[in-house]
């Protein structure tokens, strides 16, 4: 099997989010994940910027100027959608309702520490939206990213080096050549896609 | 007691150099345009500015920038795939930037309209962005202690209110305008119409007029297409 594409990782995410969750979907990659959860899995996607039960992306004909997602997407609302103001929607990952976040990554340290907001360069405006609520939030945090960096340098690290969003948030980080699940025992390669568990640990130096 | 104000200029009016201002807004959904432009257009300076975004495209905020009427700017994501105007500010060093995680930026602005003098907040602990602020551990839990962030004026954008300021929203042009509304010294809410009391369903209101000092209707409010931007 070789190592997987953008839509490939998304569709292994969307596979292990358990039936009936209510589910963040952080914006850029993670988005993706809402095109392979089935519409009988009764999962109901949150959007920090006030919504619960979000839809598909708007058609061009559907596009309403007051219905976006947090990546400013025009996008629909399916039946039995609610509506609720910032602090509501921040309580609902603040307070532990919502099972699910899956955010983008620069790096993710073995022991679950994010960082996903801010390259630290000091001509890099900085911008944080959701990112920090959203890691220390969700109840259940997955990251999927590349593994490596253009150069090939490993983005699952055993500390981070770009400024952090959350520390110890992150449970599994699912990338083109292999899934990883974080815990107080450290980084268990649950599958690989490409290169053989140990090979994939050698490049990691794992 | 709530004022059902005849214009937008009438509605801002009195806003005085070295406000406070907070804009709803979350990129141009619930954006109070013409609001932010009768503010420009009074010339008040040395504002400053809290709202999600730093603007976008020339329009609304970014026009209130542009013209060097503020400050400072606090919010959560001002870098966006049109928001030129700010970079160049930004960068050009005449504006102060106070970057605040999103989740933080509302509940400060709710504690400040519910009374709180400060909270705990498990939000951005081990980050740059609680560097130098108190930190505590309760029930095992590590948190940052966070001020109110409470604004002179607010202008906000709801769906429709009646002249007692009852408001209602629609969609997710809600954002942060409930939690705005209550966080200000002077509230100003533009809509698309003020209707009579009794012509709202109470059980739908968002907004209690108790929060709303001044309404105006703007029947045909600007709209811009976002460029669909992250944060």
């Amino acid at each position: 099997m070789s190592r997987l594409d953008r839509a490939g990782i998304a569709r292994l995410v969307a596979a292990d989010i358990p039936p009936g969750s209510y589910v963040n979907l952080g914006i850029g990659q993670p988005t993706a994940v809402g095109d392979h959860l089935s519409p009988d899995s009764g999962v109901i996607l949150h959007t920090e910027n006030g919504m619960l039960g979000m839809g598909r992306a708007a058609t061009e004909s559907e596009v309403d100027p007051d219905l976006i997602n947090a990546g400013k997407v025009p996008v629909t609302e399916t039946l039995g959608a609610s509506y609720f103001h910032h602090a509501d929607s921040f309580a609902m990952m603040r307070g532990g309702h919502l099972d699910v976040c899956v955010l983008g990554a620069f790096q993710v340290s073995y022991t679950g520490d994010l960082a996903n907001w801010h390259t630290g360069e000091p001509s890099a405006i900085p911008a944080v939206g959701g990112a920090m609520d959203l890691a220390i939030g969700a109840k259940s945090v997955f990251v999927m990213m590349t593994l490596f960096t253009d150069a090939g340098a490993p983005k699952l690290v055993p500390s981070c080096t770009y400024p952090l969003t959350g520390l110890r948030c992150v449970s599994r980080v699912y990338t083109d050549y292999g899934v990883f699940l974080l815990g107080p025992d450290g980084v268990r390669v649950r599958e690989t896609f490409g290169l053989s568990e140990s090979d994939l640990r050698d490049r990691l130096g794992l | 007691m709530t004022v059902v104000a005849e214009s937008a200029d009438d509605a801002v009016a009195g806003v005085p150099d070295g406000a406070t201002v907070l804009i709803g807004g979350f990129g141009t959904a619930g954006q109070p345009m013409e609001l932010i432009d009768a503010l420009r257009r009074t010339g008040v300076g040395d504002l400053t500015v809290v709202s999600n975004n730093a603007g976008n495209g020339s329009h609304g905020l970014a026009a209130l920038l542009a013209a060097g009427q503020v400050r400072r700017i606090v919010c959560s994501f001002p870098r966006q795939r049109d928001s030129h105007v700010f970079d160049e500010l930004y960068r050009s060093g005449r504006i102060e930037l106070d970057v605040v995680p999103q989740g933080n930026l509302a509940e400060r602005l709710r504690a400040a309209g519910a009374g709180i003098g400060a909270f705990y907040c498990p939000t951005g602990v081990g980050t740059p962005l609680a560097d130098g602020k108190e930190q505590r551990t309760i029930d095992g839990r590590d948190y940052v202690l966070e001020y109110p962030i409470r604004g002179d004026v607010a202008l906000i954008k709801a769906h429709e209110a009646d002249s007692l300021g009852n408001l209602v929203y629609r969609k997710t042009a809600r954002n942060f305008g409930p939690v705005m509304a209550t966080a200000a010294a002077l509230t100003v809410a533009q809509v698309l119409s003020v209707s009579e009391p009794g012509s709202l369903d109470p059980e739908a209101v968002v907004t209690p007029g108790i929060f709303v000092d001044r309404v105006v209707a703007c029947p045909s409010p600007a709209v811009f297409a976002e460029q669909g931007a992250a944060g």
